[in-house]
């Protein structure tokens, strides 16, 4: 399934989880929030919650800002 | 060495937000520095102890051993404030809000500010309004970056923001703060903490905000642009402690004219 990752689009298996997809982007136990279609996905729900074709994901982290 | 006798300066209240108690009245950005490094050098120099972030995309196709920031500044020493910069709009504000408090663990204290256009970034009034009451019913305590309106910081207050932060200048500028009068009357009418947010260029500016009664600076651009940014944070926090002491010592009135310092009395000639 096709999915967009931080405005990127990304092949993923089908039924592919947050973590699963966090772990592909090698950025698993980092300082990270998800957001799924704009609503926020709770770091204790990234192990379940199964991504549906054409999702729009955001990785966010902090980053040095005023 | 003797014991002088100190004077006994009156008691300062340290500074409270939200229900917290800091030491330090200086907050600083996190942003335009060299390098990590640093920024943790001039930030512990600085001695402030809430630390502003913003909320960004990570890149994906990252180091995954690059450092990250809340590594540096770490959530356990230093308060985290993640800002909305880059908003414009109440929606980006309040999603970027909820990012954030999801990255921190659900920690809600959060610096509001919504853009109005590239030039100034001048905070956008109408926008900042909606957002702030949208983050309130949501349960975030709200620091608001605003412009120096007397009458929409005592709005903002009334809703329920847990501090006003009226621009002394345009967000990076260095130009100082452009108009005390206003500042000074956001001062008196409020009853949750005054800082001022941007505009800061040097450690004067930071005293004079002090002086006019604030209770706080937040700044970034004044300590990471200097030409020593590690210097300039010491200089800021020293320049925010003086800046306290004279508000709190009490200026003496300004005259037009001269009035002699020596007595007049006893002289010979």
């Amino acid at each position: 399934m096709q999915v967009q990752v931080n405005g990127e689009g990304m092949e993923l298996p089908d039924g592919a989880t947050i973590a699963a997809l966090i772990e592909r982007l090698t950025l698993t136990g980092k300082r990270l929030a998800v957001e799924v279609n704009e609503d926020i996905v709770p770091r204790s729900q990234h192990p379940d919650f199964a991504l549906s074709e054409g999702d729009r994901v955001e990785v966010v982290h902090a980053i040095g800002g005023g | 060495m003797t014991d002088t006798p100190q004077i006994q300066l009156p008691e300062d209240k340290p500074l409270e937000i939200a229900g917290r108690i800091y030491q330090s009245r200086l907050l600083v950005g996190t942003g335009k520095y060299h390098d990590l490094m640093e920024t943790g050098h001039a930030i512990e120099a600085s001695g402030a102890e809430i630390v502003t972030v913003a909320v960004r995309r990570t890149n994906l196709g990252q180091n995954p051993d690059e450092p990250n920031l809340l590594d540096v500044i770490s959530p356990k020493t230093y308060t985290i404030l993640p800002n909305t910069a880059g908003c414009y709009t109440a929606k980006d504000a309040v999603r970027t809000c909820r990012l954030a408090r999801e990255l921190l663990d659900g920690h809600d204290l959060v610096k509001l500010e919504v853009l109005g256009e590239h030039k100034t970034l001048y905070p956008n009034m109408p926008e900042t309004l909606v957002a702030a009451e949208e983050l309130i019913k949501d349960g975030f305590k709200v620091m608001v970056y605003c412009s120096d309106d007397p009458l929409l910081a005592m709005r903002l207050e009334d809703m329920g923001c847990v501090a006003i932060m009226p621009l002394g200048a345009p967000i990076g500028s260095g130009l100082g703060i452009q108009n005390r009068y206003n500042i000074r009357l956001i001062v008196e009418n409020a009853k949750v903490p005054v800082l001022v947010d941007a505009g800061v260029g040097t450690a004067s500016d930071a005293t004079i905000a002090m002086e006019l009664g604030c209770d706080g600076v937040l700044m970034n651009t004044a300590i990471a642009q200097a030409k020593d940014p590690i210097k300039m944070a010491n200089a800021m926090r020293l320049a925010i402690e003086a800046g306290r002491e004279a508000y709190l010592a009490g200026r003496m009135p300004k005259k037009l004219y001269a009035s002699a310092s020596s007595p007049i009395d006893g002289t010979f000639f």
